[in-house]
């Protein structure tokens, strides 16, 4: 069956060649949709321009949501997938890097809603991932607290590109048996004595609560942002992080593994969002959280709304539903984070005794201004100089020197 | 050839090495059971509540139904595909046929990760959105080599001159393939088709990459092992999967290795063992 | 219909480069318009870099990606200890499997082997991610192991979120892969070589070095292009059961991909265990792994 080798040869060669050229043809081309800003001090958003709704007309039947673990509890979907015949399918991520990232690669009519945090929402806006939202379609939003109804981070030259969820503290999570009583300091996290078990986020965010942590202990180092950071100031968290790292068990990526680490007595001390203490006390474990005396950063988490949202009508439907106070304070004791709406205080006592006090949600203004939330560092940080260390910056470090 | 000592010992270790198997099975299963939602040892009692909440969950209902959508279309265009490429490969000398043996290796041999972004890139600039059918190529990739390799090894082995006998006796082409050749690859196809539908169905890194919001059913499992309070719902499903997929195995494994001899040995090389073709599972790819 | 296609196959039979043509042309476009243009355009991509204003990926042809990790105390130490761990389990499972797959294709009778097989097929079909997950609930501080050690008043050891327990896990998964190529390898060996080997002078253990295991070479070396492979590549063990230093090749792709949306640094980086399967794959095909696969 010898055949003529040279034509089927010269078949295939004209097959690679094809293919070759069309990629050198390729080469011309941008690849992303996306139009390209600057890092977002100046310049209009790409998507400022769209027209919001103006209704919320009949649902599509489907909502895709991107979430933190935790903020698509059966609880509260349950309820609105009847009421509304949208079915909740949540793609869970466990960082403001991968939100931004899985609605960039997806952004292209997969995924309708982010829950994003304060330091992914402008690399969102200005990157044209997410588009305006009409606030006024969400009722519950003038019962916002004044500070998240259009607040920087979510809300550019008047324009909405959110409506503001919840926000929260990261706090220190601990075993009680352990610490028979509360630690005082951020300090136990970096203590040699417990080498071993220790465990904080796989995060490089991380580096702004050990610069938190500097600013208290190391005046000298004049910290004032813990999200503006000098070179210096930089180094010195870097530092710290690299002292820390021996005691380390594990960076946790996922909720779960730190919930995992807690029960099953790997690890006695770590920083965590209270998701994980709540899950752990309702299964038994002897834990508990706090914010330590140096204080917290934290997060202020807005429902985005993506530029091709397949399915906007149940989008607009799930952003009205869970700003409502009955859901807000649900949602709020479930993951122990703070309403944005302040009509949920009542329903949380109601819920839970004392639900209200402890998840801070009749707490002054004061309280909302000594957390220090989280926000995508910049190169310029209004200092005048523009030195300070951008995010990329903060990845690598992370990467290389920290966790590495 | 071996003495009553060595067997001795040879049967303590597969014995071992069983046990080494399926202890972490076990305990999945047993963990279905667990009433706590977080697992944690000596479970704490046993509850049939999971498998209730489990089938109620539509999320998990729509996940099993994807995973076997694409599962059940990527086998098929594998068994196209890699029936023709074995095809080719086996009856042709071309220029470039080390290339293309090569080339068919590669979906195996390079790390999950890079297949998975590579078409994830591929996807992205050429504008194509993800959904069932990027997932299906993803798979499909893999499972063409699957069962090339598969079809290949049979065609190896089977003997060139029962074609040319029934082209003597008058057969054409056609019905040479449909009443000789086929049927002679029949068990190396359906046992290459079992591999590749099991290796789509548990498929989850390149799946990562290729899939959209949708989720298929290993990806759902991921999903809920981040979330950490919907564990037992996966050693539910898991318990069931384990199940079902006794029947496929069972005829996998008697297809590939329970004495079954070619006919078509007859006339070839010298007498010996049954030669069989490469074991479902001899071909994996990055779960 | 049947005389059409009868046609048809005759006019092929007279012209068998169209015949190769027709069958080679669906599965070569398939993989050169897809899956080798796809990874034709990843390697372009580790040349170019991303904006880090915009997140875009910009044309901008540079080796900056290369040097970036190449440069890098860290990146050349997560490298070498993925390579390190790869050897570790190929080496690992070569040892486990070799007693295992001999029981199954020379002592173990056609029932029990078809038994065995099924045995090692099932957990292939067993989710992934929920056999790792249940390892690293064994090897957990009050998990299983431990709990069985004390009840057999042993110390408590601790395994989890070590590289120790990354090994296990490993190997436990990739045991499978390893079993069967060798299983098929050695069961292709005549039973008459043996005889003869035997007949020749030569004790068990001298047939097994000179005789069987050479003959197996094939297989052991199919098995471990799997295993170094995956291990290579795989991200999730690590991620669910590998502690602080456990960063792999697999995690810095898959951060740099899915995480930080560094699409050419992740290309640059996954070039490594392309070339290091290059080499291997050079090296198994000259000891025959490709027949048997």
């Amino acid at each position: 069956m010898m055949g003529r080798n040279g034509t089927t040869g010269t078949v295939v060669t004209a097959v690679i060649g094809c293919v070759a050229g069309l990629l050198l043809a390729s080469c011309g081309s941008s690849g992303t949709s996306s139009t390209s800003s600057t890092s977002g001090a100046a310049g209009q958003p790409p998507t400022a321009g769209m027209k919001t709704a103006t209704s919320i007309g009949k649902g599509e039947g489907q909502l895709n949501l991107i979430a933190w673990e935790g903020y698509a509890q059966p609880s509260w979907v349950k309820p609105f997938e009847q009421q509304t015949g949208c079915q909740v399918n949540a793609k869970y991520a466990g960082s403001s890097d991968e939100m931004v990232t899985l609605m960039a690669n997806g952004g292209g009519g997969q995924y309708d809603l982010v829950s994003a945090s304060g330091d992914a929402d402008l690399r969102l806006i200005y990157s044209g991932d997410v588009r305006p939202v009409n606030v006024h379609l969400v009722p519950d939003w003038t019962n916002f607290i004044p500070q998240l109804k259009a607040p920087p981070f979510n809300t550019i030259n008047g324009v909405h590109y959110g409506v503001s969820l919840q926000w929260g503290p990261n706090v220190l999570l601990y075993s009680k048996k352990s610490f028979p009583s509360a630690p005082a300091s951020w300090n136990v996290i970096y203590d040699p004595k417990y080498k071993g078990a220790v465990t904080v986020p796989d995060n490089p965010i991380q580096i702004a609560d050990a610069a938190l942590y500097l600013s208290k202990t190391q005046p000298g180092l004049n910290i004032t942002d813990p999200y503006e950071l000098t070179q210096a100031q930089f180094n010195a968290a870097v530092g710290l992080l690299k002292q820390q790292r021996p005691l380390i068990l594990k960076y946790w990526d996922l909720a779960s593994q730190e919930i995992s680490m807690f029960k099953n007595g790997d690890a006695v001390v770590g920083a965590a969002w209270p998701y994980q203490t709540n899950t752990l006390q309702a299964a038994g474990a002897p834990v508990a959280d706090e914010i330590p005396a140096e204080g917290a950063t934290g997060w202020a988490d807005t429902w985005m709304l993506a530029t091709h949202a397949p399915h906007p009508n149940c989008a607009y439907q799930w952003m009205k539903w869970v700003s409502t106070p009955t859901v807000q304070a649900e949602q709020a004791i479930s993951f122990g984070e703070t309403p944005a709406n302040t009509l949920a205080c009542p329903i949380m006592d109601q819920q839970q005794k004392g639900a209200c006090a402890q998840y801070h949600a009749n707490a002054p203004a004061s309280y909302f201004n000594s957390i220090k939330f989280w926000k995508t560092p910049i190169a310029n940080c209004g200092n005048g100089k523009s030195d300070c260390i951008p995010y990329a910056q903060w990845q690598q470090a992370w990467t290389t020197e920290v966790t590495g | 050839m071996a003495g009553k000592w060595t067997r001795r010992a040879l049967a303590a270790w597969v014995a071992a090495v069983l046990l080494f198997l399926f202890v972490p099975i076990i305990t999945i299963l047993l963990y279905a059971f667990n009433p706590s939602n977080i697992q944690s040892w000596p479970i704490s009692g046993v509850t049939l509540k999971w498998f209730s909440r489990t089938w109620d969950d539509p999320q998990v209902r729509a996940a099993l139904l994807l995973s076997v959508k694409v599962g059940l279309v990527a086998t098929v265009i594998a068994l196209l595909l890699g029936s023709l490429a074995a095809f080719g490969v086996h009856r042709f000398r071309f220029f470039g046929r080390e290339a293309v043996s090569f080339l068919l290796v590669l979906p195996l041999a390079l790390p999950g990760i890079i297949t998975g972004m590579a078409l994830n890139a591929f996807f992205h600039n050429a504008g194509i959105g993800f959904s069932l059918w990027t997932i299906v190529v993803g798979h499909a990739t893999f499972c063409i080599v699957v069962v090339y390799n598969n079809v290949l090894a049979r065609l190896r082995r089977t003997s060139g001159s029962l074609i040319e006998a029934s082209m003597d006796l008058g057969a054409n082409g056609w019905q040479t393939l449909r009443r000789v050749t086929l049927p002679l690859l029949s068990t190396a196809i359906i046992s290459g088709a079992l591999l590749a539908f099991a290796l789509s169905f548990d498929e989850v890194i390149v799946t990562t990459f290729t899939a959209g919001a949708q989720n298929t059913l290993p990806l759902w499992i991921f999903g809920a092992i981040r979330l950490g309070q919907q564990l037992p719902e996966v050693n539910v499903v898991v318990f069931f999967v384990v199940l079902l997929t006794f029947i496929p195995v069972a005829i996998a494994a008697r297809l590939a290795g329970g004495g079954f001899t070619s006919r078509a040995e007859i006339g070839r090389s010298a007498p010996g063992p049954a030669e069989t073709e490469p074991v479902p599972g001899a071909q994996p790819v990055a779960p | 219909m049947t005389a059409g296609a009868g046609r048809a196959a005759d006019l092929l039979w007279r012209r068998p480069w169209a015949r190769a043509t027709a069958v080679l042309s669906p599965p070569l476009a398939w993989f050169l318009l897809v899956y080798v243009a796809s990874l034709v355009v990843l390697l372009i991509t580790a040349f170019w870099q991303v904006n880090p204003f915009t997140n875009q990926v910009e044309h901008v042809w540079s080796l900056t990606n290369f040097r970036a990790f190449i440069g890098n105390a860290a990146y050349r130490a997560i490298i070498a200890r993925t390579i390190g761990m790869a050897i570790a389990v190929t080496v690992t499972d070569a040892i486990v499997a070799f007693p295992f797959a001999f029981f199954m294709a020379r002592v173990a009778g056609p029932r029990l082997r078809t038994a065995l097989l099924a045995a090692i097929l099932l957990p292939l079909w067993t989710s992934y991610l929920a056999r790792v997950y249940a390892w690293q609930l064994i090897l957990s501080h009050r998990g299983a192991l431990n709990w069985t050690l004390n009840q057999l008043q042993l110390p408590g050891v601790q395994l989890a979120y070590t590289n120790w327990a990354m090994w296990i896990v490993f190997c436990y998964i990739w045991l499978p892969f390893m079993i069967t190529p060798m299983y098929v390898a050695m069961e292709r060996i005549p039973e008459s070589y043996l005889e003869a080997s035997a007949d020749l002078g030569a004790a068990g253990r001298r047939t097994l070095r000179k005789v069987i295991v050479p003959l197996a070479l094939p297989g052991i070396v199919a098995g471990s292009i799997f295993t170094f492979a995956l291990t290579l590549g795989d991200y999730i063990t690590p991620l669910l059961v590998g502690g602080a230093g456990s960063t792999f090749i697999g995690n810095v792709v898959y951060n740099n991909v899915g995480i930080a949306g560094n699409l050419p640094f992740a290309a640059a980086f996954a070039l490594v265990p392309v070339a290091v399967m290059a080499l291997y794959l050079a090296g198994a095909k000259r000891l025959g792994a490709f027949e048997a696969l």
